[in-house]
């Protein structure tokens, strides 16, 4: 990164982990410098009418490299992230090969260090995530890897989960599960229910992820590990973990954007866009998610981008590679879908009229919610409890400058993001990132990246 | 009317003129030359990614009879998995200039993204486990040439409902039409959510059979005992087959139809499928007459031969 810039960013409203209100904020050296009313500096970035958060956080991110360098890198990926508000992503190690090695961590490494925002690498619990044996999670946390997961292969034999628990639970590491039974869930592409039904497209039943849940939160119980779930879909699958924490476990789980928006009805069409994994479930289960992002109960809210060439969508629903580009365009979507439209009192967000809930929000979501699972909630799974999130003097300047009153229409053609497929093509969108600060500097300007 | 994709959804009107339309060209198969001019100068291209020798051939052979040209693409699965997308298959085929595609296709909904993609009329040969509408169409009509009409008719739809394309157009159009459709399965065989569909279920063949018009036997695939949905196909055929000794007790006017190709011995018995109340052979015929009254609404009118709505004795263009 060039040398840090000193800036003032004027007249935003801070929202963070700490709450909300008007305050400049100064930026010197990578950090920030102070906060508070009327701060001076040679240079000033115009924030006026718009919030600023702690940058987001991304723990679930495709980002194309190694392997799929034609429909993503990690170039691409982080320009994508920066325009979108994220500050760090973590780059789901499932590209091919898998980063399963010190050499393959600091390879992304090489390649991230000039990207758009901060790049940092998880690697597989096993080797390859073949589910054999163990990768060197004592190399790999010494090098600062922080999140460990087999993704969309999952760890399915329960011996070696157990022992990755017990391996990882010394090294203060996070064993990261995606949860779906293999069995249950074979040859399946859309949520088991009224659709799958009616389309005739084998499902994947939502039991197939909470039978996993249910198992891996019981080793988590025996070995006393932290444990953090990919993508949950379902409600039962929720309320599991939510009342396993009650009980003291130390378990997190996250929600991609996607199954907080859509539900299976919305796979009518047989649009391989809307094809995902976990897949888009019941109208029952989304309202759930929703009612936990709403509850401050959410872990954290990931986009699960996934990079994939244009050939891997333009194929029927059950061939087609689930997943969509979700980077640039996650805070947005659930600003507009889930937030905005529920603020009711005027003047709480500045500029955002009172409007109705987002068309088929469940319930509204705050707006403290809503970036807190973007944001600091993820922040603290990855840096743990010394990461604070409150924009305060001394805080590392990863910084999200986000415009309310924006409106505008998500062209998937105009995003950084070389994968283009999005279900959400030609949404009418409200709130736009402004300003992104990585490090103390500026990666986005006025809307544009610098990178 | 362009595409014919489905008949979830369609109205009742839609399939009633389909099947007058139907009673048209019955007429012209009737003819020692059963050939009219009203679908000359068009080409229609058979597009079949699964093999079914039948049904493309009742297609061409709907095609010929309106004096079409016919074209047909046989797409292996395996030189798709080459790396041709179905967009890239498709958008060749319309390069070709031709007014409608019959598509046949393994995945549920690939004639819906046929139709996104393509100025041409797509007929729905059968997709996945979704929807066969002209299969639905010439059941339909078979059953209104046997009884006169489908109202108050009570069907029994029986075998593997969840695997099964025909039952779905089926259940659909028959209850459009005025049927009361019974499904007989052991819950393996049924769509794990049967939710919204204007259905009821049993397991119990011998009593539903009691009160049936019209038995429908879909073909029991071999591969199903092997993923553990049935224990055997011989414990199937005890429980779900119309063996001889069911057959025997059936009432007078009750009729068995299947979808074909029937597997003598597993669903229905060898001497069952030979009886005179075994429809079979009379929806091989009817399926030509179904398919010619649907090419020719969809391609008819749009730049057809003018002189064929004449010849069609009423039939209306």
């Amino acid at each position: 990164m060039p040398e840090p810039e000193a800036f003032v960013i004027r007249g935003a409203t801070v929202l963070d982990a700490a709450g909300r209100r008007v305050a400049d904020v100064a930026v010197r050296d990578g950090k920030i410098a102070a906060v508070g009313a009327q701060l001076d500096g040679d240079r000033v970035l115009d924030a006026g009418g718009c919030l600023l958060t702690p940058g987001l956080v991304d723990l679930n991110a495709g980002v194309g490299e190694p392997g799929l360098e034609e429909a993503e890198t990690v170039a691409s990926a982080a320009r994508a992230a920066a325009l979108g508000g994220y500050t760090t992503i973590v780059a789901r190690p499932d590209g091919d090969p898998v980063c399963d090695s010190a050499a393959a961590v600091r390879e992304l490494r090489a390649i991230a260090a000039d990207a758009a925002c901060r790049v940092l690498p998880a690697a597989s619990v096993s080797v390859g995530a073949k589910g054999e044996r163990l990768s060197p999670m004592g190399e790999l946390a010494a090098l600062g890897v922080r999140l460990f997961s087999d993704d969309g292969h999952g760890i399915g034999d329960a011996r070696l989960l157990r022992r990755a628990f017990e391996y990882a639970a010394g090294l203060g590491v996070v064993i990261c599960q995606f949860a779906e039974d293999r069995a249950l869930a074979a040859g399946g592409h859309l949520h088991e229910g009224v659709w799958s039904s009616r389309l005739g497209i084998a499902g994947i039943p939502a039991e197939a992820e909470e039978v996993v849940v249910m198992r891996d939160l019981a080793l988590a119980r025996l070995t006393g590990a932290t444990l953090h779930f990919r993508t949950l879909s379902t409600a039962a699958s929720l309320a599991m973990v939510h009342s396993a924490r009650r009980r003291g476990l130390a378990v997190s789980a996250e929600v991609a954007m996607a199954n907080l928006l859509l539900v299976d009805a919305d796979c009518a069409g047989f649009d391989p866009a809307t094809k995902f994994r976990p897949p888009l479930r019941s109208v029952e289960d989304r309202a759930a998610l929703v009612g936990h992002l709403a509850a401050g109960e959410l872990d954290a809210v990931v986009s699960a981008h996934t990079p994939h060439s244009v050939e891997d969508k333009e194929v029927p629903f059950d061939e087609a590679a689930p997943g969509a580009s979700m980077l640039q365009w996650t805070l947005a979507l659930g600003l507009t879908e889930l937030a905005l439209g529920g603020e009711r009192q005027a003047g709480e967000v500045p500029g955002a009229a009172p409007v109705g809930p987002g068309p088929g929000a469940p319930v509204a979501v705050g707006l403290a919610e809503l970036i807190g699972a973007l944001s600091w909630k993820p922040a603290s799974i990855l840096y743990g409890t010394a990461w604070r999130g409150v924009v305060e003097p001394g805080a590392p300047a990863d910084l999200a400058v986000i415009d309310p009153t924006v409106t505008w229409t998500l062209d998937p053609g105009q995003g950084a993001s070389h994968t283009r497929t999005t279900p959400f093509a030609g949404r009418r969108l409200r709130g736009r990132v402004r300003h992104t600060i990585v490090g103390g500097e500026p990666v986005v300007l006025d809307g544009v990246a610098r990178r | 009317m362009k595409h014919l994709l489905g008949v979830i959804g369609q109205p009742r009107e839609l399939l009633e003129e389909l099947l007058q339309l139907s009673d048209s060209f019955a007429e012209v198969n009737a003819r020692p030359i059963p050939k009219v001019p009203a679908l000359r100068g068009r080409t229609v291209a058979t597009l079949f990614f699964e093999d079914s020798t039948r049904t493309r051939l009742s297609f061409e052979t709907a095609a010929k009879r309106l004096s079409a040209d016919t074209l047909s693409f046989s797409v292996s699965s395996s030189s798709v998995k080459k790396g041709e997308t179905l967009r890239d298959t498709a958008l060749t085929l319309e390069a070709m200039r031709i007014d409608a595609i019959v598509v046949r296709h393994a995945s549920s909904g690939a004639p819906w993204q046929l139709a996104r993609w393509l100025d041409c009329s797509v007929i729905n040969a059968g997709d996945g486990w979704h929807e066969h509408p002209t299969q639905a169409l010439l059941d339909c009509y078979t059953l209104r040439r046997h009884f006169g009409s489908l109202d108050g008719l009570r069907i029994a739809i029986v075998g593997d409902i969840k695997h099964s394309r025909v039952a779905r157009s089926d259940v659909w159009a028959f209850t459009t039409l005025g049927a009361e459709v019974t499904l007989v399965a052991p819950r393996t065989l049924l769509p794990p959510s049967l939710e919204g569909w204007p259905v009821r279920v049993s397991e119990d063949l011998d009593a539903t059979l009691a009160a049936t018009d019209a038995v429908y036997l879909l073909r029991m695939q071999r591969e199903r005992q092997h993923e553990a949905l049935v224990p055997s196909l011989r414990e199937y055929t005890a429980r779900f087959g119309l063996t001889r000794q069911r057959a025997d007790r059936l009432a007078e006017r009750t009729v068995v139809l299947h979808p074909g190709p029937m597997n003598r011995g597993v669903e229905i018995a060898p001497e069952v499928a030979d009886l005179d109340r075994c429809l079979v052979l009379d929806q091989v015929a009817n399926g030509v007459t179904v398919r010619m009254a649907v090419l020719f609404k969809l391609l008819a009118g749009s730049g057809a031969d003018a002189v064929a709505a004449p010849t069609l004795g009423g039939a209306d263009a």
